[in-house]
């Protein structure tokens, strides 16, 4: 495969970028594979490079029912960060984080990892307890925040109002080597990895049953035909539900849509990822221009992709109150997708009852983020059969132990 | 040049000239100019430049569709960036400024990457810029931002107001042109309320540029009198200025009305969101017309056929005096015609089709008009203004046949139905050959709650491109949309008109159809975002091959104008260069907006003051008269404390605190939630609720309680008062009383129905004044009217009477340690209850405490505080709560949870209190930790710290936390480091660190 | 933006008048339950692509408590009743029937 870099662009400029290589083939399934991944969005792709990088695992095939990346990986707000509360969240988003600043140079696709800050406001007493307590577990988990007052908010920030009458910022967590990268690329450059690793990525191919034999998995049945594998990932997020049920089990989760927004790009007016949890919502500049909005999510199940205007309201209310500029800019385009919400909201990626069938899921708002610890954690545990360090505490049994990991600290309302 | 004619134009006002500036130049226009038309008759044909590449974009188009004429509009606190020239309504002293260019408009230092452009195909940042991996940040980053992002970011606040309307409608009909006037007035003759909307401030859409005949009148009369009629129609709304933005689920659709943008002096909201619900839902929106891919055809000067027409007949303006119009269908020979007609010139009509021959064509070539057959243009001529093109053959690969000197191009693709609304909500498309369109796929509709399609299209925008097939489509789809048993009061015959025979359109995606990579290269399909011809190509031959990955690879469609040029043009490239016929490429997803609406108008009235209810207590105009600090809990606002002049909050508290130990406190306490719970089923049912036995309570006394989820963890606590032998209160935190008077209702309702209790939140019936130190008893006695005595009131007791002459209900409950009392008063009643307190208190010391004062006290007494002990994650046995949680009751809400290894574990992390050796204070939030690190290379952390605070009553830090084994390893001393890695030593003690014993419980 | 027909007080409620309870007819595990059933009663959901049975709440309107049989995939809604029945009744079982023939949910169908 060719490699790609300025003198690549400039040899292919001069013969009409004819010379370019398929970013990765779309070839038929084969008969077998040692691993079959279902799911070819960013947690599924990373999943199957990692198998290949980290452990020689290269008979690999990606089914996906759609084209790949064009889940979630493909719609949402693309903010990267590991400012978690709890230590196996820290550990797996931080993993996530770090595997995300050498990306682009692993791929060889440029993802444009942009360790820009994130900052999540302070607004209320209550807030600024919690962010001083995630600031001192960050230190100690190695993940290198910081807890800033108002004033610095303002610096790094101009944009945002400080002093409102309602919710004044009070203070503010702070990663600076947070950020955001091109949520399209991370999937492109892992399936182009992963194709150049000689793995199948399938698409259009929808998985109509998982075939198993005595408590294993044997393989899945298709739309392109039966794939017979020894060992299954399901990594479909928004679908996961639908999936187990085809293998024999349930899981703790329902799926909502989740909604988001950007404005018509402007001018440079923003350089850090801002995120207000008491006023609920959350924004960053693209390096298109656009300001790109997270919204809530609906309260019940929807597998639609549209989501309800009122939250829509919601968030962008609450970011007029802390952006006054922004009431004058104009929202471009509105859209949604769909989330896994566990019961503790915290992801699973853990073994199954059926066996040499493992789940990646239950990513809920916060996926894109994961998505190389995600892979990294989940190749581990797909090559070795048992959870390795990242992916222990996330397994399915913590439901019944009622060992959650749940980082909404803010559960309970002060007073 | 373009210019304005001398006569013409049906929306101007010659007689009232309106002064504007563009760039700081002032220019001239009309009164119903659009800024568009205005800048043209000015000939300012080049109005920005292109995001990428940085060329001259002109206007092509004139209507919501324009991708190029984008400016910053405005100053100050009314500044607006990206506002489309098209749709902007021109007044007196509009101010507009072009965008995407340093340092000027007719010389910008970004037109260089149009010198690169080469190096610079779709997609070139995914493989470059990788190495080093610093540059990124810093120099890669800032430059691509930079050279991006078209208009400026606002500075200011916006100094506009913006509402929000609700509608409930029969019949929403999206479209004023004369398919929506026709279906609006079809669907109201049946008696059904209807509400037509259109987005401009016009009626009749392009068949009042046009005019064909209707019913043997000209268009604009039959426009003009079917208005009348519905205006005169009870059961029919009107609106202009007024886009449909959006359709949603259920009926659900969202519309967007610009109430002063045309007039900024009027007072009232700038833009207007309404929420509408309707029964049906007709969209009349029309249709696009499409550009040609031409090389050169982004070349300011190049318009479409129909913008061009536009102008003339609308504004009075011409593009250019020598048109050559370029298409592959008859509707561009009126454009043709009607510039012949304004006396302007057309060197020659290039139709793409090997053979035309309808009337449109004959009347053309009668007026003298060249029209060339099986032509196409090759090349465009001219760099900021089209000098001129070089004409081809169609079929073949673009060697010039003749070159024409013309200052304008005119070109039509053919037609695009205008889908978007259909689609928001799923509705699908089917592709129809013959126009080579997209359009509505009537079985697939969007569905409503009852399974059924709730939108029906009609008129151009469901593929009927001709007058007449227009008019019929819009009554018969009208009929069918209103309720079944209206429908014999039909909406009438649809009005006829007769077409002319045209020759069908042939579909042109290349231009010659043979065209070289040379030409295709400068094939603009995204005139906004730069995407040509040989950018989807080379997306296809490199393996993105869906629709999504060819429109993200090259960012086709994902300008401020979403596509509405590109979109077909681009797919239809795609499909050619997979080798795969369109319909099986498929659409990219229709989203909402239909065009960009403002921020403004989707946050509403809420906003500043108004941005959420604010909560008052009846005290909180004292609070605020007496220089209280405020902290927002839930949407309260209370008082943190009361510094005085010259004084910190810190010493505020301080001295709140120690005068409250030391005279009295008084509290608002009126936050607190109040649930009354009664029944013959409600012992029974709080039983279930609190981690102890309520049931068991005596009439007039007070019992601590902990409420816990299903799921076992702490949700919330609170004293409840047994009032009667039926009825309880049960008080909550403030957060509190909403979410549990709903926990409440949502377990009686849904799990135990058959129990016969009432819940009744009456948190704001009542003020609720903590009157609390060593002279509170004092205090009160002096008040008079209630034994507020130890005998008569013991502690855990209540009691009702008459305060000072105010009816009250004292509680004797504490949270600070100090004889305590709570007096709950009618909340009409509660600032005076207040004032009488502070004004016979004064005497005996009392001072108000805020809850920065409560919480330091309750924290030095060891009690827990909801949010902070808590945090979601933590069981009452956790908080050394045991003695609050029965054995003996079978059930309560959380007790089979807490059976769970994980919870029952005895290595979990236990309450305890933490004296720092130095005394000092340790900073919130930190952790404790023990040796080495977890298998994630993670400190380990033994516990952490949920309270701390100085205690000015002790001198020193005071601290809670909760430590692996706390309870079992009191006196040892553990590590506690700060955020600068220096360690704070502490030493495990009892939580209770003031008055163990509990002797100024009683005064 | 869903529309609910309110089975107690008969207002068509628009969804800024619901809050959404999550899956109906939980069965309540308490002490002395294996683990199994717990976890199930209190994690384990249908979650389903289409048939679906889901608690919502009247809380800006009446405040009661009711059930909507609703497909997830369409929006489209077969019914709603009250949150006091053990099981949808019959003719919201006909209803969705008449909709999707062959459905299934749980043990229903």
């Amino acid at each position: 495969m060719k490699r790609y870099s300025v003198l690549a662009i400039a040899r292919e400029a001069l013969r009409g970028h004819l010379g370019w290589d398929r970013a990765w083939a779309s070839p038929a399934p084969r008969a077998h594979y040692d691993v079959v991944i279902v799911g070819a969005g960013g947690h599924g792709l990373a999943t199957a490079y990692y198998l290949g990088k980290n452990h020689g695992i290269r008979n690999v095939a990606i089914v996906e029912k759609g084209w790949l990346g064009g889940g979630n990986t493909g719609r949402n707000t693309t903010i990267i960060r590991s400012n978690y509360l709890q230590d196996p969240s820290a550990a797996i988003y931080e993993k996530s984080r770090s595997l995300y600043e050498t990306l682009s140079q692993e791929l060889n696709y440029n993802v444009m990892f942009s360790p820009r800050g994130v900052m999540m406001l302070a607004q209320t007493q209550h807030e600024v307890r919690g962010y001083q307590r995630t600031a001192h577990a960050n230190a100690l988990q190695g993940v290198a925040t910081a807890y800033i007052g108002p004033q610095k908010v303002k610096e790094l920030c101009p944009i945002i109002h400080i002093d409102g009458p309602r919710y004044p910022v009070l203070g503010a967590l702070w990663q600076p080597r947070g950020g955001t990268a091109r949520h399209d690329a991370v999937a492109w450059g892992y399936a182009r990895a992963c194709s150049d690793m000689g793995m199948d990525i399938i698409q259009q191919c929808e998985v109509t049953a998982v075939r198993q034999s005595q408590g294993r998995v044997t393989g899945i049945s298709t739309t392109k035909g039966d794939i017979a594998c020894d060992k299954l990932g399901i990594v479909v997020a928004g679908h996961s539900g639908e999936l187990a049920r085809m293998a024999g089990f349930r899981l703790p989760v329902e799926s909502l849509a989740l909604q988001a927004l950007v404005s018509e790009p402007i001018k440079p007016c923003m350089d850090v990822v801002v995120m207000a949890n008491t006023v609920h919502g959350y924004m960053s500049q693209s390096d298109k221009g656009e300001m790109v909005i997270g919204g809530g999510t609906d309260g019940f199940n929807n597998f639609t992709q549209r989501g309800s205007f009122h939250h829509i309201e919601e968030t962008v209310r609450a970011l007029i109150e802390t952006f006054p500029m922004l009431s004058r800019l104009k929202m471009l385009r509105q859209w949604g997708g769909i989330v896994d919400m566990t019961g503790d909201r915290s992801p699973i990626i853990s073994p199954t009852p059926l066996g040499n069938c493992f789940i990646n899921c239950g990513w809920g708002t916060g996926g894109f983020k994961a998505i190389p610890g995600s892979g990294w954690a989940m190749a581990d545990l797909m090559a070795r059969g048992t959870p390795g360090p990242l992916a222990a505490a996330f397994g399915l049994d913590r439901f019944r132990a009622g060992r959650f990991i749940d980082e909404s600290v803010a559960a309970g309302v002060a007073h | 040049m373009s210019t304005r004619l001398a006569t013409g134009g049906r929306l101007i006002d010659r007689a009232r000239a309106v002064d504007f500036t563009f760039n700081g130049k002032t220019l001239r226009g009309f009164a119903g100019d659009t800024l568009a038309s205005a800048l043209l008759a000015n000939d300012q044909m080049m109005i920005g430049r292109s995001f990428k590449y940085h060329r001259p974009r002109g206007v092509v188009a004139s209507g919501a569709e324009e991708p190029n004429g984008l400016v910053n509009l405005g100053l100050g606190p009314a500044f607006e960036p990206n506002a489309r020239v098209t749709t902007t309504a021109l007044f007196g002293g509009l101010t507009a400024e072009s965008q995407n260019h340093w340092p000027s408009l007719e010389f910008d230092i970004g037109a260089i990457n149009s010198a690169f452009a080469r190096f610079l195909p779709a997609g070139f940042y995914y493989k470059m810029f990788i190495h080093p991996r610093s540059f990124w940040k810093h120099i890669y980053e800032p430059f691509i931002r930079q050279s991006a992002g078209l208009g400026r970011a606002p500075k200011n606040r916006d100094a506009d107001s913006y509402e929000h309307f609700h509608a409930h409608v029969d019949v929403l009909v999206v479209g004023g042109g004369i398919a929506g006037l026709q279906a609006a007035l079809s669907a109201a003759r049946t008696g059904a309320e209807v509400l037509l909307i259109e987005q401009t401030a016009h009626w009749g859409g392009r068949a009042a540029v046009d005019d064909p005949v209707i019913d043997g009148t000209p268009a604009a009369y039959w426009i003009k009198t079917t208005l009348q009629t519905l205006e005169s129609m009870p059961n029919v709304r009107l609106r202009n200025h007024m886009m449909g933005a959006g359709l949603y689920d259920h009926g659900y659709a969202l519309a967007h009305e610009r109430l002063t943008d045309h007039a900024p002096a009027t007072p009232g909201p700038r833009h207007r969101l309404w929420r509408i619900r309707a029964g049906r839902i007709i969209t009349a929106t029309g249709a696009i017309e499409r550009p040609l891919s031409f090389a050169g055809n982004d070349v300011p000067g190049v318009l479409l056929a129909s913008a061009l027409r536009d102008y003339i007949v609308n504004y009075g303006v011409s593009a250019g005096d020598r048109t050559v119009v370029v298409t592959n269908n008859d509707d561009a020979y009126r454009t043709a015609i009607a510039l012949v007609q304004a006396g302007l010139i057309v060197p020659a009509i290039l139709d793409a089709r090997p053979q035309a021959d309808g009337p449109l064509v004959r009347q053309a070539r009668d007026l003298g008009i060249r029209v060339e057959q099986g032509r196409g243009i090759a090349k465009v001529q001219g760099r900021r203004r089209v000098t001129g093109v070089a004409i081809c053959a169609q079929a073949g690969e673009g060697a010039v046949l003749e070159e024409i000197s013309c200052d304008a191009v005119a070109m039509s693709g053919g037609w695009s139905p205008v889908v978007h609304l259909w689609s928001h909500c799923g509705g699908k498309l089917i592709w129809d050959e013959e126009q080579a369109m997209f359009r509505p796929d009537a079985t697939r509709p969007p569905l409503g709650a009852d399974g059924q399609g709730f939108v029906q299209v009609v008129g151009a925008a469901n593929g009927h491109l001709r007058t007449g097939a227009v008019l019929a489509d819009a009554a018969d789809a009208a009929d069918a949309a209103v309720l079944a048993d209206a429908a014999d009061a039909a909406g009438g015959e649809a009005p006829v008109a007769q077409d002319a025979e045209e020759t069908p359109m042939a579909p042109v995606w290349l231009m010659p159809q043979g065209a070289s990579l040379k030409l295709r290269q400068k094939m603009w399909l995204d005139f906004q975002n730069d995407v040509k011809v040989s950018d989807v190509q080379l997306a296809a031959r490199e393996g993105y091959e869906s629709v999504e990955h060819a429109k993200r690879y090259t960012t086709l469609g994902m300008a401020t104008d979403q596509g509405k040029l590109s979109n077909i043009n681009g797919l239809a490239v795609l499909s050619s260069a997979l080798n795969t016929p369109i319909p099986q490429v498929g659409t990219t997803t229709f989203r909402p907006p239909y065009t960009p609406i403002s921020m403004g108008a989707i946050g509403g009235a809420a906003r500043d003051a108004l941005f959420q209810p604010l909560r008052r207590t009846p005290l909180q105009d004292w609070h605020e008269a007496h220089g209280a600090t405020f902290e927002p809990v839930g949407q309260w606002r209370r008082p943190y404390a009361y510094p005085r002049a010259g004084e910190s909050t810190h010493d505020a508290v301080i001295r709140e605190v120690k005068n409250t130990r030391q005279a009295i406190g008084l509290l608002d306490a009126s936050t607190l939630g109040k649930l009354i719970v009664k029944g013959p089923d409600a012992g029974r049912f709080l039983d279930m609720l609190y981690t102890n036995v309520m049931s068991s309570l005596p009439v007039g006394r007070c019992r601590y309680g902990l409420m816990c989820s299903d799921n076992g963890f702490l949700i919330d606590d609170g004293v409840v008062a047994r009032l009667s032998d039926d009825t309880w209160l049960c008080h909550t935190t403030t957060g509190g009383a909403d979410r549990i008077h709903a926990h409440m209702e949502d377990w009686l309702q849904c799990e135990w129905w058959e129990w016969q209790v009432y819940v009744a939140n009456v948190t704001e019936q009542f003020a609720q004044i903590a009157v609390v130190g060593p002279k509170a008893r004092a205090l009160l006695e002096k008040l008079g009217g209630v034994d507020v005595s130890k005998a008569a009131l013991p502690f855990m007791h209540w009691a009702e009477g008459t305060l000072a002459g105010i009816p009250a209900r004292i509680f004797r409950i504490s949270f600070s340690g100090e004889l305590s009392y709570e007096v709950a008063v009618a909340a009409g009643q509660g600032r005076a209850l207040w004032d009488r307190l502070v004004a016979e208190g004064a005497a005996l010391g009392a001072m108000p405490y805020g809850t920065e004062a409560l919480h330091v006290m309750r924290a030095e007494k060891g009690y827990i505080m909801i949010g902070d002990e808590t945090d979601g994650t933590v069981i009452p046995q956790d908080l050394g709560l045991d003695w609050a949680i029965s054995k003996k009751k079978a059930d309560y809400l959380g007790k089979r949870a807490q059976e769970r290894s994980h919870m029952a574990d005895p290595e979990r992390w236990t309450l305890v209190g933490l004296e720092t050796v130095d005394g000092a204070v340790i900073p919130d939030g930190a952790y404790a930790v023990g040796d080495g690190v977890n298998a994630n290379g993670q400190r380990v952390t033994i516990g952490r710290v949920t309270s701390t605070y100085y205690s000015p009553t002790l001198g020193r830090g005071i601290a809670m936390g909760l430590v692996l084994r706390g309870p079992q390893r009191m006196g040892e001393v553990i590590d506690i480091p700060r955020l600068d890695g220096s360690i704070i030593k502490a030493r495990i003690v009892d939580p209770v660190v003031y008055d163990k014993a509990g002797e100024r419980l009683d005064g | 933006m869903l529309t609910l027909h309110c089975p107690h007080c008969g207002t068509l409620a628009a969804e800024t008048e619901l809050t959404a309870g999550g899956e109906a007819h939980l069965k309540r595990f308490g002490p002395g339950s294996d683990d199994d059933s717990f976890e199930g009663y209190l994690f384990m959901r249908e979650n389903p692509k289409g048939v679906h049975f889901e608690r919502w709440r009247h809380s800006y309107g009446c405040g009661k408590w009711f059930i909507a049989a609703r497909c997830t995939a369409t929006l489209e809604v077969f019914g709603t009743y009250p949150a006091q029945s053990s099981a949808p009744p019959q003719h919201i079982r006909d209803a969705i029937t008449a909709r999707r023939p062959g459905w299934g949910w749980r043990d229903l169908a």
